[in-house]
């Protein structure tokens, strides 16, 4: 398919989805969707069950469980093949193996939503609602640790059960950051910022979304299959010695990482290759940056997490020792290859936070950008440094201990670029006409928490204090404020302010406040005191702990399950605005100068009638002369395409 | 970077921020590092039971100095930018656009190289602080390049295993007791190793942690500096009774020490025949991490030499009991 950079010819009429024909008037249960989707899961993982036991009936992977790994996880393989073929993700390229012509089926209505659809829009809607199932589910079992907690010695759970809360826990909240504003919003909104009618991959862009929807159903099968005990670190060798729901854990991290990595390499592509004319790297918004550079990291980090849950899964069914030292294998090796794809994981958590608070600072205090260059290159030098970091999660691990200095050094320098958005959001609040509109409160918020996450890690880079504070609730609370602190409130500002884009319907700004307001004072109540539990030698995943922490325990509790009530606000909020009571938002509510709101809300399905021509960035906000973003509707369109790339810096 | 102009691009105006923000900023930090530091430094964990806890703690408190000014420098700008800048401020002036607010040169080129100063100084202080105490109390592997300058280095041997610490004394005709007991004044090197999957043994009030890795020495030094009962409790996730592995150690006067050890290896000494050798590590069985999955072809008591080169073993062969004995280095 050629790059669509010409405007249509003949008016709108003509930028239509394409229809079935006569056959779209079939009932709507009719042809593939997640039902058909949910029967191909089922009936693949009972043929691939079958399978294994026959090709490996009593070959039990723990002595006397009978518990035969090769079925469970064939089973689990093509369960998620068969989800991808009732879907309707293979038709494609099967129809091309055997030398057919796909015929393109985009439907239109509400059941595009349960369908394969290529449209980035539908894909980002789907991507937001799946990302919120995945945080809600880990939600609910971040207040179930918290429950278990609230006693040092009385329990709820066995310590089988509360072991694996916390690993499923861990799991489904680190499967579910590392898409949630790439997935959503990156697929929705980058193509309408970057003045593209599309994305470069899109049939790569509905796999990924249907390969992260199969992990959520490989990785709840942990609870079923009786948990795993390894955390979302799932060091080795208690991964291998786990029972059955370790496979789930290697499976789910296998497909949600298929997905992550094609869903960068898509985003990377758009970025770099379906930028109007005139968006020059210059211009492009901050936003589009953080996620180049998310994707970036995505494509080419989460590799060696597949690897590695490659070799676990081979060292559980095919006897091989990877990960086992008294067969020439070392714990070291998962240990080096989950951190090497952890440590840039923690940025794609983090940088798009970043871009979100840049993208919207501007909108809400009048005034450009401050130090936008600064802001992207701190971006890209994050980027690079994430993997120049891992080795200190293992500062204590013997490994390599004379690296120690280097890895601190990496660690500490890291903090610079970071500073870089610090000094982006200062910048740009300076002299400002701030309004404190919901989207505005969660930026605000990024600052405060993150500033406390990211001084924390200054703590934790330094090896003499990290002895004391490695592997215990300081590290906990640590990430929990860079990525929930960050990431989490950028996404739910992001929400807010896009909303009215995205549906056309504005939220309600009352119970936004609420919401607000609700998670900011829980989230530091419930992680605050975690800090200092941490200090006072409470290890990370433990169900028993001394007894005078009680105290800062309780409150991190009842604090967490109040920060959990707030989110039924969000929903209660959601389901009002948007279903019940919809009120039609104007146009561009906020009034921004950003690219996105230049078409109408909701975006038309071919977004810019005519390929605009971007005159300027977005930032030029308070000057005296209006300055247009883009040109919309370009007469013609050669002469100003040329004009704004060779005139305009 | 052709849109940066000086602040001379900014028309005139009243409003002279910082004026009040420097002083408020200078006072609160001054005030919050100054009670921080006497009041509320002493008392950080991990405390002073050693000359590595020490040294925990105090890194901790430098660390902290420096980073509440940092912390208040933003929590006072964006206090006065939430009063001061914002819209529903009854007379707010119109903010200025323009080249001027997209990026002042001076101003970015004094944050980074802010930012960069303090970082390399926490980098050069965090590196004198692991080097001179021998490590930090961390974990440094078999072969530790940075090892204490005391000649009389007791050696101690960590055993973990699911779920549960042992601790075997070679000094001491190779007796493995579950509980540890240190002497007072006297540098420690733990040997900590593991029988199944990763644990961390984490000696809280002596500041010391140090991964169990099976198959694999981890080597960490501390000199105890006070008396007392400790806690030992496992750092890294071991499995569904990870929250249990949680005891207590003690430092003893070297007297009160010789006398426990003494009386301990003679109560001990049936035990001890039967052990396995004093090794470094230990290969249980292969039923061991891997659930009996893998052909038992593995010398189960061998003494692996694991990970890097071959470490310097200590002299065990003959039990030299009463003597604290030189270890490494």
């Amino acid at each position: 398919m050629t790059v669509e950079i010409a405007p249509p010819t003949s008016g709108v009429g003509e930028v239509r989805p394409p229809t079935r024909g006569p056959a779209s008037r079939r009932p709507a249960w009719f042809g593939q969707h997640v039902g058909t989707a949910l029967v191909g899961m089922v009936a693949g993982y009972a043929l691939g069950h079958w399978i294994g036991n026959v090709i490996a009936s009593g070959y039990a992977h723990v002595q006397g469980s009978g518990e035969n790994d090769v079925a469970i996880v064939l089973g689990m393989v093509l369960g998620v093949l068969g989800w991808l073929a009732g879907i309707g993700a293979l038709n494609y390229p099967l129809a091309k193996l055997v030398g057919r012509d796909s015929v393109p089926r985009e439907t239109t209505g509400w059941t595009r939503y349960f369908r394969y659809n290529l449209t980035h829009k539908v894909v980002g809607m789907q991507y937001l609602i799946m990302v919120l199932v995945f945080l809600f589910t880990g939600g609910l079992l971040a207040m179930a640790i918290r429950t278990e907690l609230l006693s040092p010695t009385s329990h709820i759970y066995g310590p089988g059960t509360y072991i694996s809360i916390v690993s499923e826990h861990g799991t489904v909240m680190m499967m579910m950051a590392s898409s949630m504003v790439l997935g959503p919003l990156g697929n929705y909104l980058v193509p309408l910022m970057i003045g593209s009618r599309r994305m470069a991959f899109p049939r790569v862009e509905a796999f990924s979304f249907w390969c992260f929807t199969a992990g959520y159903f490989v990785i709840l099968s942990a609870l079923p299959l009786g948990g795993f005990p390894t955390g979302w670190t799932g060091y080795a060798p208690l991964q291998t010695e786990a029972t059955a729901g370790m496979d789930s854990y290697l499976v789910g991290f296998l497909v949600v990482g298929t997905g992550m990595v094609l869903a960068g390499f898509n985003i990377v592509v758009t970025i770099i290759h379906y930028r109007a004319p005139g968006m020059t790297w210059g211009r492009m918004p901050i936003f589009v940056w953080s996620i180049l550079v998310t994707g970036v990291l995505l494509a080419t980090a989460t590799p060696t997490l597949a690897v590695a849950c490659l070799f676990g899964i081979l060292d559980r069914t095919a006897q091989t020792a990877f990960y086992v030292n008294e067969h020439g294998g070392s714990s070291y090796l998962w240990e080096n290859l989950f951190w090497f794809f952890g440590h840039p994981e923690v940025y794609i958590m983090a940088l798009p936070g970043f871009g979100i608070v840049g993208e919207m600072l501007p909108v809400f205090t009048r005034k450009p950008l401050f130090a936008y260059k600064v802001g992207a290159a701190g971006m890209v030098g994050v980027g690079l440094l994430s993997y120049f970091v891992w080795q200190h999660h293992l500062f204590q691990s013997g490994i390599n201990p004379d690296m120690r200095p280097l890895y601190m050094l990496t660690t500490e320098l890291i903090s610079i670029p970071t500073g870089f958005i610090f000094l982006v959001g200062l910048g740009t609040l300076y002299k400002a006409k701030m309004r404190f509109e919901v989207p505005m409160l969660f930026c605000l918020a990024l600052y405060f928490n993150f500033l406390i996450g990211g001084i924390t890690g200054v703590f934790l880079s330094d090896v003499p204090v990290d002895v004391t504070v490695h592997g215990g609730f300081f590290v906990l609370s640590h990430f929990h404020y860079t990525i929930m602190g960050g990431l989490v409130f950028a996404f739910f500002g992001a929400v807010y302010y896009w909303t009215p884009k995205i549906t056309g319907k504005t939220l309600n700004q009352r119970l936004g406040k609420i919401h607000f307001w609700m998670m900011f004072v829980f989230f530091n109540l419930t992680f605050f005191p975690l800090f200092l539990v941490g200090l006072f030698d409470q290890p990370r995943r433990v169900f028993e702990y001394a007894k005078n922490l009680q105290t800062l325990n309780d409150v991190a509790s009842v604090s967490a399950f109040l920060l959990g009530s707030s989110f039924l606000v969000f929903v209660a909020n959601f389901v009002w605005s948007l279903w019940i009571d919809p009120k039609r938002a104007p146009a561009n509510p906020w009034g921004s100068n950003g690219l996105e709101w230049q078409t109408a809300s909701p975006p038309a399905w071919y977004n810019f009638e005519r390929i605009p021509v971007v005159l300027a960035d977005p930032y030029h906000y308070s000057e005296p002369t209006e300055v247009p973003v883009a040109d919309l509707a370009p007469t013609n369109f050669a002469d100003a395409a040329a004009a704004a790339n060779g005139g305009g810096a | 970077m052709s849109e940066q102009t000086g602040p001379g691009g900014t028309p005139a105006t009243q409003e002279r921020p910082f004026r009040l923000m420097i002083p408020l900023w200078v006072v609160l930090s001054a005030a919050g590092d100054l009670i921080f530091w006497f009041v509320a430094g002493p008392h950080v964990p991990p405390g002073g039971m050693s000359n590595v806890a020490r040294g925990a703690q105090f890194d901790f408190n430098v660390l902290f100095v420096v980073a509440l000014p940092v912390v208040l420098a933003v929590w006072v700008y964006m206090g006065y930018a939430i009063v001061m800048w914002r819209a529903s401020r009854p007379g707010a002036p119109e903010p200025v656009g323009g080249p001027a607010a997209r990026g002042n040169f001076k101003v970015q080129v004094a944050w980074i190289a802010t930012t960069t100063v303090v970082v390399l100084g926490m980098f050069v202080f965090g590196t004198v602080e692991l080097i001179v105490p021998a490590g930090a109390g961390g974990g440094e592997g078999p072969n530790p390049i940075w090892t204490p300058a005391s000649k009389n280095i007791l050696p101690i041997q960590v055993i973990a295993q699911q779920w549960k610490f042992t601790y075997r004394y070679p000094t001491f005709g190779g007796m493995e007791t579950d509980r540890l007991v240190v002497p007072d004044h006297t540098t420690i090197a733990f040997h900590v190793t593991s029988l199944d999957v990763i644990h961390s043994f984490w000696a809280y009030q002596i500041g010391v942690k140090a991964d169990a890795n099976p198959g694999i020495d981890n080597v960490a030094f501390a000199t105890t500096r006070q008396l007392g009962t400790f806690t030992v409790r496992c750092s890294e996730l071991c499995g569904i009774w990870h929250g249990a592995m949680y005891t207590y150690g003690k430092v003893v006067s070297k007297s009160q020490f010789e006398k426990w050890a003494i009386s301990t290896e003679r109560q001990l000494a049936p035990n001890t025949k039967d052990l396995p050798p004093f090794a470094y590590t230990y290969t249980p069985s292969a039923n061991g991490a891997t659930g009996g999955y893998y052909t038992p072809h593995v010398d189960p008591y061998s003494k692996v030499e694991h990970y890097g080169a071959t470490p310097q073993h200590p002299k065990v062969t003959q039990p030299a009991a009463a003597t604290v004995t030189t270890a490494t280095g």
